[in-house]
């Protein structure tokens, strides 16, 4: 039984083909965490196995061992077109942001340069709105501000599919297509397609990730998941937040808020 | 498993309690994380304001600021029957938008309305609009009871306004529901203090709407959204509105007329041959010919055919501070086509409390409008009632997304509203008068296969003989008639269009038409042809791709080489060679005059002196 999953899947493709076919320069952020690698195969779905633009990783060179050969081994085997980008030090990033709120805003830097070196006009992003509650408020085409800037109080309208494509000169969009999914779905899909999964999502010694960031800002929670049946099992009778690892999340009030404002994921 | 989730928008005036609603929702039904009301808590007591349950909801540092909601946000939980996504759409008239937004995606609503207050401007406003967006489904929550001691007197009174409303846009709740959302009352568990009260608790009633559906049943619509060429396959991509299609169909595409048979339908990473697919599902299919298809074309049963429309009128509702004028000119979207219509006429500006409804000139923001739209290429859609997702679009200005549209009526471009005039000189006495008959030549051919030359020749060679005669030729209409047009796939299809249109009236002024037009997709000729009807003459002015690039009488070959000029016929854009015209010259075997004699005795055969005596016999279709 799994109606639910072809509706988001059938969305997510005609969100994806939107995409494509609208804005003219098109990257897609790949963390290489569950959801962007759900939004891979989507693609390979929506274009029939070949992914028609490249594929950004930006990298903090903080990531866990096992993401950097999940990564090589997935862009060899499905030919994906890899740009890594490297994101700039913490020391220069806003020093008034909490410190580990500081070290999530490199890849917010990153991807500044990245626009602005390849003049990208679209990216695509893996992002939910039951991630986090500033995501819930998302559009699936987000305009952005040359400088990243989110104006959360004046988002285009978006109803009946008909989505914002048009945009001026040096503004960029963030195309959504995950944004209706939550991350039971997510697991359920996986499972169902045969996605290809980190290890590091699977219980070892009592702890798994179940959001995986960067070593020295994400840990592992407790569970003895050790299968994605166990993991759906899990998630279904949990209470505690999907990002309770994300330790820039529970910085301060408003840090997540303050870090998408000016462009984060 | 879980079922299938249920889409929830929750409306109403500002204050009124929607945000209240929800937080108590999340909680009543365990369905907020470990930790979150403690740092509601927490962040309450920081600002020094008392605990509400909203403050669960609004993520934003404003929102919790000012205690309003700003931007619409969705949220999950699940009741023991079913999951749900709750959609938070806010009240101020300023975000409008944004409620706009969150409702067009909802399977049902709860409209929420203040027991003391009673449903104001903006709970009608918002009423009217779930309507319009297609929101059928409708519970009304009569919040805050405990503000006036749970009267059921006061109860029914505000129900009864609100049924009133909503009986007269076709409306009919599902419930009214009396309930206190900051104390709990009738939200998860029955309250005692409305003994009076017999219907369902809000959790009750999410748990009895249904999710939308959408039937297979309904005529097929498969809006084109791309066509890729991931290798030799050709896919024309989309997703089917309505209906369904099966590999075998003979599928129609409208506006162009086009058709072709489904040879396949395209999945990747599915073990079996998929043969049949649904409304709701994005596909792609691959055709058994080449026909010119592109985003926008929408693929149809010829049975069921989608009406074309050069005026329509829409139910409209406007969501920027630029009002909407009578005539000014904006881009309606309709699926995925885009066509640029203008504002003819403003029928009704509806004031939403009381329905009544006034002509005027402009529409403005938030206001709700009947309006009358004139397209200049025609424009495949439904009404709204019949098939709403090609019955209703959005209009977009500049970049904006400005407005959103049902289609309510339609003149169908075929049975306009046009009274034919019947002339009084008939076309037998302009035969007879001129000495020959009017009609279309219409040569086709690549550039610099020799069209406008023998044009040109014949246009002098008819002349010479006295007869009616002129040359309509591709570059020369582009400066006049057709200079508003470009060379996007439309703008050229309309630029064959027109031309046809013109050489018809030419033909039925007694004239012998030359149009010389490279014309290279079968689809357009064979518009030309229904324009033409029997008075077209198809003539493929025939010579190699090589012979022609050589030849470059314009030099254009060497600039579309050069890549110069991007979608060259025969270069970088197909030419789709006549397979019955009416005569092929071969300009690479004949000299000039050869051509010239073969062309003319054709014409002289079909609409000279010898055809007109057997003309009291034919019958003209005008």
């Amino acid at each position: 039984m799994s109606a639910d999953l072809d509706q988001l899947e059938n969305q997510s493709i005609y969100i994806l083909r939107e995409a494509y076919n609208r804005i003219d320069k098109l990257a897609m952020l790949w963390s290489i965490g569950k959801d962007s690698n759900a939004l891979l195969w989507l693609c390979r779905k929506a274009f029939f196995g070949r992914i028609p633009f490249p594929v950004v990783q930006l990298d903090t060179a903080m990531e866990l061992p096992e993401v950097y050969e999940f990564r090589d081994r997935i862009t060899k085997e499905w030919n994906l077109d890899l740009k890594v980008e490297q994101c700039p030090p913490e020391e220069e990033m806003d020093q008034t942001l909490p410190p580990l709120t500081r070290a999530a805003a490199r890849k917010t830097e990153g991807l500044k340069n990245l626009l602005r070196d390849h003049a990208y006009q679209g990216v695509m992003v893996g992002i939910r709105r039951d991630e986090q509650a500033t995501r819930a408020k998302e559009r699936v085409f987000s305009p952005r501000s040359l400088e990243g800037d989110w104006d959360v109080k004046d988002q285009p309208a978006e109803f009946w599919d008909h989505y914002k494509t048009r945009f001026p000169e040096g503004v960029h969009v963030r195309i959504h297509p995950l944004l209706a999914w939550t991350e039971l779905d997510i697991w359920r899909y996986s499972q169902r397609e045969g996605i290809p999964i980190v290890p590091l999502y699977f219980a070892r010694d009592g702890k798994r990730y179940r959001s995986l960031g960067e070593k020295n800002i994400t840990f592992p929670v407790d569970s003895n998941a050790s299968t994605i049946d166990e993991i759906i099992a899990e998630l279904q009778v949990t209470r505690i937040p999907e990002r309770a690892g994300r330790a820039m999340d529970n910085e301060s009030e408003d840090s997540f808020e303050r870090l998408r404002s000016v462009g984060y994921m | 498993m879980p079922h299938s989730q249920l889409r929830i928008v929750i409306v109403g005036h500002v204050d009124h309690g929607k945000s209240t609603l929800i937080g108590r929702l999340l909680n009543d039904t365990g369905s907020l994380p470990d930790g979150k009301v403690e740092q509601v808590r927490e962040m309450s007591r920081k600002r020094g304001m008392p605990f509400e349950w909203a403050f669960v909801m609004d993520a934003l540092q404003a929102e919790r600021d000012q205690g309003i909601t700003i931007d619409t946000t969705q949220i999950h939980f699940k009741t023991k029957q079913r999951p749900y996504v709750i959609i938070d759409a806010p009240g101020h008239t300023e975000f409008l938008k944004n409620m706009v937004t969150g409702a067009s995606q909802a399977d049902a609503a709860l409209l929420v309305i203040d027991a003391d207050e009673g449903a104001l401007e903006q709970s009608r406003r918002h009423a009217f609009l779930l309507h319009l967006l297609g929101v059928r489904q409708v519970a009304v929550v009569v919040n805050k009871m405990d503000k006036v001691e749970f009267s059921s007197r006061r109860y029914e009174a505000v129900a009864q306004e609100i049924k009133d409303y909503l009986a007269e846009l076709g409306l009919q709740p599902k419930a009214v529901i009396p309930v206190s959302a900051r104390n709990g009352d009738n939200i998860v568990s029955r309250s005692e203090q409305s003994d009076w009260y017999l219907g369902p608790t809000v959790i009750e009633q999410l748990d009895a709407f249904r999710p939308q559906q959408t039937s297979p049943d309904q005529p097929l619509r498969f809006p084109l959204q791309d066509v890729y060429k991931p290798d030799d396959r050709r896919i024309l991509a989309g997703r089917i509105e309505s209906g369904r299609l099966r590999v075998g169909d003979t599928l129609h595409f409208s506006p162009t007329g086009a058709s072709a048979k489904v040879v396949s339908i395209e999945a990747w990473n599915h073990p079996e041959t998929v043969l049949s697919a649904q409304a709701g599902q994005s596909i792609g299919i691959t055709l058994d010919k080449r026909i010119f298809a592109e985003r926008g074309h929408i693929a149809h049963h010829q049975a069921d055919a989608p009406t074309l429309a050069h005026r329509l009128s829409v139910r409209l509702f406007w969501l920027v501070s630029d009002p909407l004028v009578v005539g000014k000119t904006y881009t309606l979207k309709i699926a995925t086509g885009e066509h640029r219509v203008t504002v003819e006429q403003v029928t009704a500006v509806i004031d939403v409390e009381d329905l009544s409804s006034t002509p005027g000139k402009a529409v403005r923001r938030n206001e709700v409008a009947e309006v009358v739209l004139r397209s200049r290429s025609p424009i495949a859609l439904d009404l709204a009632s019949d098939l709403p997702r090609t019955g209703r679009g959005a209009l977009i200005d500049g970049n904006d997304v400005v407005g959103g549209c049902l289609v309510v009526e339609i003149e169908d471009a075929a049975a306009a509203n046009i009274t034919e005039v019947s002339h009084t000189v008939s076309l037998e006495e302009r035969a007879q008068a001129n000495g020959h008959k009017g009609g279309i030549v219409w040569l086709t051919g690549l550039s610099g296969a020799g069209k406008s030359t023998l044009a040109m020749a014949l246009e002098r060679a008819l002349f010479d003989r006295g007869w009616q005669t002129f040359v309509l030729d591709g570059d020369n209409v582009r400066n006049g008639l057709n200079a508003g047009l470009g060379f996007s796939s439309d703008d050229r299809a309309e630029n064959i269009r027109r031309v046809a249109e013109t050489a018809k009236l030419f033909a039925d002024a007694g004239m012998v038409v030359i149009a010389s037009l490279i014309s290279p997709l079968k689809s357009d000729r064979a518009r030309a042809r229904v324009i033409g009807g029997e008075r077209f003459h198809e003539v493929h002015v025939a010579a190699d791709l090589a012979t022609c690039e050589e030849r470059d009488p314009k030099g254009l070959y060497k600039k579309a080489r050069a890549g110069e000029i991007a979608e060259f016929t025969g270069i970088s854009a197909p030419y789709e060679a006549p397979d019955q015209p009416e005569l092929v010259i071969d300009t690479d075997a004949l000299s000039r005059s050869e051509a010239l004699a073969q062309l003319l005795d054709y014409v002289d055969e079909t609409l000279g002196k010898n055809s007109l005596k057997s003309e009291k016999e034919l019958t003209y279709v005008i």
